[in-house]
């Protein structure tokens, strides 16, 4: 019974989840925004207090339920495990395992302090959710994602098949050893109210139970259960036929206690092996970008004929001085320190203005790029979505009055100068009559009109940027701001 | 004068069947040289035939316009036209009296002339009329202009050309016509063709204004024109501009009373009269529910005699059989249903719609825009009465949906209207004189006006 009521809810929990990502959370934000938003890492970065105390409570008195039902993650492992199980003679093959305490509580630390430290990239990789997020993105839109971002398919892709790999093998290995999350919440699962209790007096030993824990967490031998690594699943419960295990009021009863084997070094290789992973993807991307460049080529033209469409280079991103992040992120620190990279804001975004970075800094976080399209002033869905405080909500009006950064025209680009054509799309479009045309010389007076810009009315939406017909680097570009300007 | 000619008086004579004589009754200015173009007393079930007065060609009322075959994607991701589907459509054409096909070095990325060759060479050459032009809007040297002449038999498996056409003359008047025509002396070459039998029929293509026109007339004692090709349909009949744009009333009525036998472009205005307002078509309908909208135009064409072939440039098999059909047994107006189709041009422009007829002459755009697709969404949007009046109106979002997500279907973001940067360039190859960077604005105007949902 408790183990069909989770079943129900992890998989309303997951199916809700995975649907956000898949580029519905437009339509669905309303209904299921809150899925997100109760997610426990986002939740810490956010700051949102509510429901990080609500998690821990969930956990003092029902134990690690968060990771069997809202971790999507968790959901996601449980089902490869189950699959992995229903292969021939694997239905048993699970069984007691020490609890890996210096590689789990190695790693625990160390993430704490990259939080502190701010080295995003190792926080964002590991943040279970958020994690889930970019394996949906790489796995329904593989080419959409690479051409965002190579370097975050690859870490995406390669999260999934470590995820799978270990769960695929050993259950919940991944949750217990290395998941931040999860041992945060073991912290307090181990003295929760409400725990599995193997009672010694019923049981015969017969190991079914601890045969098929995902967690490995149960130790017949010994009658005891580790309940910071318990998951709460209820599946001993349903497969003991002596009812022997109960889920029961157990405040204040001591869990096993087991001498911690040497798994330091092992964390640290780790990690270490995921950065490398990182930093050779890379490299890889940079070279697939630039063979990419170099294939676009225009068109010669013979007579005049009718029809047909002229090549389009595709826009490539300019170096911009700093960064650009969302309306609503504050500043380019608020924004870094707090975005876990769960990427529900690219998928949500309708302007196809955010994407991961590639940058080591800032892995998988998103940022703003102008090529194929900008952000229009209409739109808030990227604040509306965020789960973890790094865009703030904001409305339409209030975005007016926010400045992300300013625009800088690059006059050797500008094709009123290179091929002597007149223009000004850029000032057309700018919804905040940022751009003035000038004359590009003074003294006459029907001289050929440049775009310039009026630095204080700039909000740093890009419009310019993408409509500007310099191709494939725009003759005008927005540098972000490190702290945004609300007037 | 060719206003002389009442359009009515014509159809009260055609309606008893006597078109030949009230053209020729018609014909005052030249003194009768040739017989005007005469209509065939129809037998049920025949193609309507024209006899050509210069050289007695017996031309088939519908003429095929080759601008517009099908296209599909080669393997490499280019534009080709589907040559299977042509083969099958001139198939039928031919196989229903069809005998008159136009077209053109310029067309479809350049690739219709022989397409066309290639279908047409399944049939005896004498079993048809190839059209086609001196398309020299690029390079209009001397030599490059000859290789384009020479290039047309081979490119349509020929040794003469029936008719054959100075290309979109008009706008710039004499002085333009010259520097394509005759300082590079390929007037003087193409009538030495003429004579050499290697043309048969020499005339010209018209977009220009009535003074335009008139100086180019006025050349026909040089010339001679054989012919002359117009746009003439029930709108720009009367409802062309009339300043940049000739009405075509004016053009034919000259033509007529100079015995030039005349060839009708955009009789249907590049589909859009089959395209019509839901009012429009409901009037048309009303009036005979099984005519399909585009039957209506070409009945107009047709119904006038001076006429010797309507071009129609069917891209499907449905055009074609609903073509076939109207020129099949063809039913000439009566002066009822002319009065109508005048009302309905009148409605029809007070609709803002853009005058595209979709030629893609301005094609390709230098920054990658669509003009003809963008045109195309947007006057769809108003011919259904789907265009947005504000934001606070009751179907609003309906209307916005409907226009914004078609509108990304159509025309990739990249090739939409905010990338028109006003460079002008297209402006001079179109052949309706719409100011392309105006009405591109104004469209990014009310799709920006949508997007933000407040107006």
């Amino acid at each position: 019974m408790l183990k069909k009521l989770r079943i129900v809810l992890a998989a309303v929990f997951f199916i809700g989840i995975t649907l956000l990502f898949l580029n519905l959370a437009g339509v669905l934000q309303p209904w299921l925004g809150w899925m997100a938003k109760i997610q426990f890492l986002p939740a810490v970065m956010g700051l949102n207090l509510a429901v990080i105390l609500g998690l821990v409570l969930l956990t003092l008195v029902f134990g690690r339920v968060y990771c069997s039902v809202i971790c999507p993650m968790g959901v996601f492992q449980d089902i490869v495990s189950r699959l992995s199980s229903l292969r021939k003679g694997k239905a048993l093959r699970f069984g007691w395992k020490k609890e890996l305490k210096v590689l789990r509580y190695g790693v625990w630390v160390l993430y704490v302090v990259a939080i502190m430290a701010g080295v995003h990239a190792f926080v964002v990789l590991l943040a279970p959710y958020s994690a889930y997020g970019r394996m949906i993105q790489a796995l329904m839109a593989p080419t959409h994602l690479f051409a965002l971002s190579a370097v975050s398919a690859v870490v995406a892709i390669l999260t999934f098949v470590v995820i799978t790999a270990l769960s695929w093998a050993g259950g919940r290995t991944w949750c217990n050893t290395v998941c931040p999350v999860g041992t945060t919440l073991s912290f307090f699962s181990r003295f929760a109210l409400l725990r599995p209790v193997l009672d010694e007096t019923k049981c015969r030993n017969c190991h079914l139970c601890e045969r098929k824990c995902k967690a490995s967490c149960i130790d017949v031998a010994n009658h005891r259960i580790d309940c910071s690594r318990c998951v709460v699943c209820f599946d001993c419960i349903d497969n003991c036929s002596h009812g022997a295990i109960s889920y029961r009021f157990a405040y204040g009863r001591k869990d096993a206690k087991e001498n911690a084997p040497d798994g330091g070094r092992r964390a640290f290789m780790a990690a270490g092996a995921a950065l490398a992973g990182g930093v050779a993807a890379k490299k890889v991307a940079v070279t697939a970008a630039s063979v990419a460049a170099a294939a676009g080529v225009a068109s010669a033209q013979g007579k005049k004929i009718d029809g047909g469409l002229a090549e389009i280079l595709p826009k490539q991103n300019p170096e911009r001085k700093l960064p650009l992040v969302p309306f609503g992120a504050g500043s380019l620190k608020h924004f870094h320190d707090r975005c876990t990279a769960c990427q529900l804001c690219v998928s949500a975004c309708p302007n196809n203005v955010l994407s991961p970075s590639s940058s080591l800094e800032y892995l998988m976080q998103p940022e703003m790029n102008y090529g194929k399209g900008y952000c229009r002033p209409e739109c808030t869905a990227c604040s509306q979505v965020c789960p973890s405080g790094a865009i703030l909500p904001l409305t339409p009006e209030e975005k007016t009055a926010v400045h992300i950064g300013v625009a800088v025209v690059d006059y050797d680009l500008c094709l009123v100068n290179r091929d002597g054509v007149s223009c000004g799309n850029c000032a057309r479009h700018c919804p905040a009559g940022a751009i003035i045309m000038v004359r590009k010389d003074p003294s006459d007076e029907r001289s050929a009109m440049i775009p310039a810009v009026n630095e204080a009315r700039c909000i740093g939406c890009g419009a310019c940027e993408y409509l500007c017909p310099s191709r494939p680097l725009s003759a005008i570009h927005v540098d972000g701001r490190d702290v945004h300007i609300v007037d | 004068m060719g206003n002389d000619i009442s359009r009515r008086e014509f159809l009260k004579i055609s309606g008893a069947g006597a078109i030949g004589v009230a053209a020729a009754a018609c014909a005052s200015g030249r003194g009768g040289q040739q017989e005007p173009v005469s209509g065939q007393p129809q037998q049920q079930g025949t193609m309507e035939m024209r006899t050509n007065p210069g050289n007695g060609d017996k031309v088939s009322l519908l003429g095929y316009g080759c601008m517009r075959w099908p296209m599909v994607k080669d393997d490499s991701g280019r534009d080709v036209i589907d040559q299977q589907k042509v083969n099958e459509l001139i198939d039928y054409a031919m196989k229903h009296g069809v005998n008159y096909y136009d077209t053109s070095p310029a067309y479809l990325q350049g690739q219709s002339e022989r397409a066309t060759g290639i279908a047409l060479s399944r049939y005896p050459r004498k079993s048809f009329y190839i059209a086609t032009k001196l398309s020299n809007f690029g390079d209009a040297s001397a030599a490059a202009s000859q290789k384009m002449y020479h290039d047309s038999f081979d490119e349509m498996q020929t040794d003469y050309f029936d008719y054959y056409l100075m290309h979109a003359i008009g706008q710039g008047g004499v002085a333009a016509f010259e520097k394509r025509y005759v300082d590079n002396g390929m007037m003087d070459f193409v009538m030495k063709e003429r004579e050499k039998g290697k043309i048969r029929q020499m005339g010209f293509s018209f977009h220009g204004s009535p003074a335009e026109f008139d100086e180019l007339i006025a050349l026909h004692s040089r010339y001679h024109w054989d012919f002359v090709q117009i746009q003439m349909n029930y709108v720009d009949w009367r409802h062309a501009d009339g300043v940049s744009n000739a009405n075509a009333e004016y053009l034919y009525d000259k033509l007529v009373s100079l015995n030039i036998p005349i060839t009708v472009m955009e009789p249907l205005q590049g589909g859009r009269l089959a395209n019509v307002p839901d009012n429009i078509a409901a009037m048309l309908k009303e009036r005979d529910p099984q005519a399909t909208l585009g039957s209506w135009a070409f009945r107009f064409v047709g119904s006038h005699p001076g006429i010797l072939t309507t071009l129609s440039g069917m891209t499907y098999m449905e055009h074609l059989v609903d073509n076939v059909d109207t020129f099949t047994g063809f039913r000439y107006m009566t002066d009822e249903e002319l009065e109508m189709i005048e009302r309905a041009a009148t409605l029809i422009k007070e609709y803002p719609t853009v005058n595209c007829n979709d030629c893609k002459y301005c094609m390709p755009c230098p920054y990658g825009l669509n003009i003809p697709e963008i045109f195309k969404h947007y006057n769809s949007a108003v011919n259904e009465g789907l265009i947005a009046q504000s934001s606070a109106q009751e179907d609003f979002r309906r209307l916005r949906k409907a226009y914004l997500t078609g509108y990304a279907k159509a025309v990739p973001a990249e090739r939409q209207a905010d990338h028109c940067i006003g460079c002008r360039k297209c402006m001079s190859h179109c052949p309706q004189r719409i100011n392309i960077p105006a009405q591109m604005q104004r469209i990014d105007r009310y799709v920006e006006k949508l997007k933000r949902g407040d107006f």
